[in-house]
């Protein structure tokens, strides 16, 4: 069997396309959760953003509206928890728990009436290019802003976190929120912001479902990838670089699918389809079986309240 | 002026008052979110809350709705007063369903009285086996059991599919993804002729009973209060804390595996695709909006039962979308934990007269 090296390309090609939106979500919710925040509402968020991206752009007609109106929404609806579990000390899990189910109830109330709409074309960057090196250039050009952006985040997030201030105030906060308070760090006001930023990811991690990768709305489109996304900020031990590994792990799993079934594979569907979630719960088991490892690498504030007594 | 002063103790009046604030803000903003959404509030409000149970259908039809949502709440109750979050109730519902579904299709061409026992045993053991799963792996293995239990909500949702789908299909069914009927010795009796309401019913109440009894005249029940408010304190005392987690893993697996052989031994009598309509999730809400206490679960499984009805009926008649439902019961969480700020805080009016 001879193998056209440009069909390997696009085959990571495609890969690295399913993993963009877990890679958003999981980058955005590692800064919630550094901060000493855990999140649970990432489902929520993410279907939020997928159905405000959609609505948006096929209201106005406008890509850039939609993509930053998505995360907009995002934004919005982390409101509600980060001035639940923020402002009225609220119990993190149920809070995100409830986030969820909220999101994805209004994410379904709004899409009614978007339901069988085609999408738009979503531009892409480098298209020119896309026939010039063998197998890196399926992979390297002819994708959208939104793609490049996300590769580039774990990197970011991680020059962010290690070499900024910010970044070095936020890890105070979710390792001590005591002693950052201390040092006069408003705490409340730092995990806010934390918080409001995990939202914004999550929302442009839906708006790329709906707008880039599908292109379409359909209800709880998302399918339970933002819970995915938190087993990999867990997987990565709260390090970006490695969320970007495991993205890549678990969009691999998702486009094995539909390869599986081209061949002819003899595999039920619905085993492949519950693959990328029995690999999370594996995957989840081998990481923390090391307890000592997970607990020097968890932000010791994690899911803890902080309020400061005045 | 107005000033926040913490509480010296949380509120037991509050504590039990809260509940019924939450759902009076949700019908406020309920009301506004139908407006918004164009539609009348006092009149959709209406349709959503009171229609569906005006009349003896409806009231059975809640009943029927609102026995799993109370059978699981009592579960997850365990769960969460010993500090477990277990949150896959839903796939430990549907793997109960499949156990029960398995052996009840065993015994398909058979009557006798020996088939319903064995076919609810089996519905509980599924839900157990199925619950296992996040507790040993949280036990042995330090896994977080929040992700893990609930993945397996989509695998077990899956493999009911699978099944459906292939080999245990119907084969006089033209392919319809469901199963063959069940024989009759394997259906929960209904109680009343015409009504859809089941003997089901009596499985959630007898969870009710013993958890009362467990929670407040047992030391097991004393040993899950004292974890649940610190682990430090659990493990200073000498309980058993990994012995623990897996008991109440299995108990909230054992109730939503029950849960789970009423929804298809009852009306339905017969396995297919969806066998509940997220009532593992929404149990959740019902045990926060019970307080986690077994009378007050009962409540909040008929209220909470209510956005399932009331979402279907507005969508008839209103044409309002049937997802409003779910809405209703993420904002009745939101508001719940929202007013818990009462129980550890008080608002102090500062007199304005010097």
């Amino acid at each position: 069997m001879i193998v056209d090296i440009n069909f390997v390309g696009l085959i990571i090609a495609s890969i690295m396309a399913s993993a963009v939106p877990l890679i958003l979500a999981s980058c955005g919710e590692l800064i919630t959760e550094r901060s000493g925040v855990l999140n649970l509402g990432v489902e929520g968020m993410m279907i939020i953003g997928a159905i405000s991206g959609f609505a948006l752009m096929t209201v106005t007609g406008s890509l850039i509206i939609a993509v930053f109106g998505a995360m907009l929404a995002g934004v919005l609806i982390s409101t509600i928890f980060a001035f639940l579990t923020q402002t009225l000390i609220t119990n993190h899990v149920a809070t995100g728990l409830a986030l969820t189910i909220f999101g994805i109830g209004i994410s379904a109330m709004i899409g009614k009436n978007f339901v069988g709409i085609p999408g738009k074309e979503f531009p892409v960057l480098f298209e020119g290019l896309k026939d010039t090196i063998p197998l890196l250039s399926p992979i390297l050009f002819g994708h959208s802003i939104v793609f490049y952006f996300a590769f580039a985040l774990p990197f970011i997030t991680s020059y962010f976190l290690k070499k900024t201030k910010i970044g070095l105030i936020v890890r105070a906060v979710g390792d001590s929120p005591e002693s950052a308070s201390n040092q006069g760090i408003n705490v409340r006001f730092v995990r806010y912001a934390c918080i409001l930023y995990g939202g914004a990811m999550c929302g442009l991690a839906g708006a790329y479902l709906s707008m880039i990768y599908t292109p379409q709305w359909i209800e709880n489109m998302t399918g339970g990838r933002g819970w995915i996304a938190l087993a990999l900020v867990v997987f990565s031990t709260w390090n970006p670089i490695k969320i970007l590994i495991g993205a890549m792990i678990f969009g691999g799993l998702t486009i094995i699918q539909f390869h599986m079934q081209a061949i002819g594979v003899r595999i039920p569907v619905q085993f492949l389809t519950a693959l990328p979630y029995i690999v999370t719960i594996i995957v989840l088991v081998v990481i923390s079986r090391d307890s000592r490892k997970i607990r020097l690498s968890t932000p010791s504030s994690l899911g803890k309240s902080f309020h400061k007594d005045n | 002026m107005i000033k926040i002063v913490k509480r010296d103790q949380p509120s037991k009046a509050i504590f039990f008052f809260t509940p019924v604030l939450a759902i009076f803000l949700t019908l406020i903003a309920g009301g506004i979110i139908f407006f918004i959404l164009g539609f009348k509030p006092i009149e959709a409000l209406k349709f959503f809350f009171i229609v569906p149970i005006a009349d003896k259908y409806g009231f059975s039809e809640l009943l029927l709705k609102a026995t799993p949502l109370c059978l699981i709440a009592i579960g997850l109750s365990f769960c969460f007063k010993s500090n477990n979050w277990n949150i896959g109730a839903e796939g430990q519902l549907t793997f109960g369903a499949i156990v029960s579904g398995g052996v009840a299709l065993l015994f398909y061409d058979q009557e006798g009285f020996y088939i319903l026992p064995i076919v609810i045993l089996a519905g509980a053991i599924g839900g157990m086996i199925y619950a296992s799963i996040p507790a040993i792996l949280k036990t042995y293995f330090n896994t977080n059991e929040i992700l893990v239990s609930l993945m397996l909500v989509y695998v077990s949702k899956l493999i009911l599919d699978y099944l459906v789908v292939g080999p245990w299909s119907n084969p006089e069914g033209f392919n319809f993804p469901e199963t063959r009927q069940f024989s009759d010795s394997a259906r929960l009796p209904l109680l009343f002729e015409g009504l859809r309401i089941h003997a089901g019913i009596f499985l959630a109440l007898a969870a009710v009973v013993i958890s009362w009894f467990v929670f407040y005249k047992t030391y097991l029940g004393f040993q899950m209060k004292v974890s649940g408010f610190s682990l430090k304190t659990a493990k200073y005392a000498g309980y058993k804390g990994k012995k623990m987690i897996i008991l109440v893993f299995l108990i909230s697996g054992a109730c939503a595996g029950l849960a789970g052989v009423g929804e298809i031994t009852g009306p339905i009598g017969q396995l297919h695709r969806e066998v509940s309509p997220d009532y593992g999730f929404t149990a959740i809400i019902v045990a926060f909006l019970g307080r986690l206490h077994p009378v007050g679960i009962i409540f909040a499984s008929l209220v909470v039962a209510i956005t399932y009805l009331g979402a279907e009926t507005a969508q008839i008649f209103m044409q309002i979308p049937k997802y409003t439902g779910q809405v209703f019961q993420g904002m009745i969480l939101f508001f719940l934990l929202a007013s818990d700020y009462l129980l550890f805080f008080k608002f102090k009016f500062i007199g304005s007269k010097k």
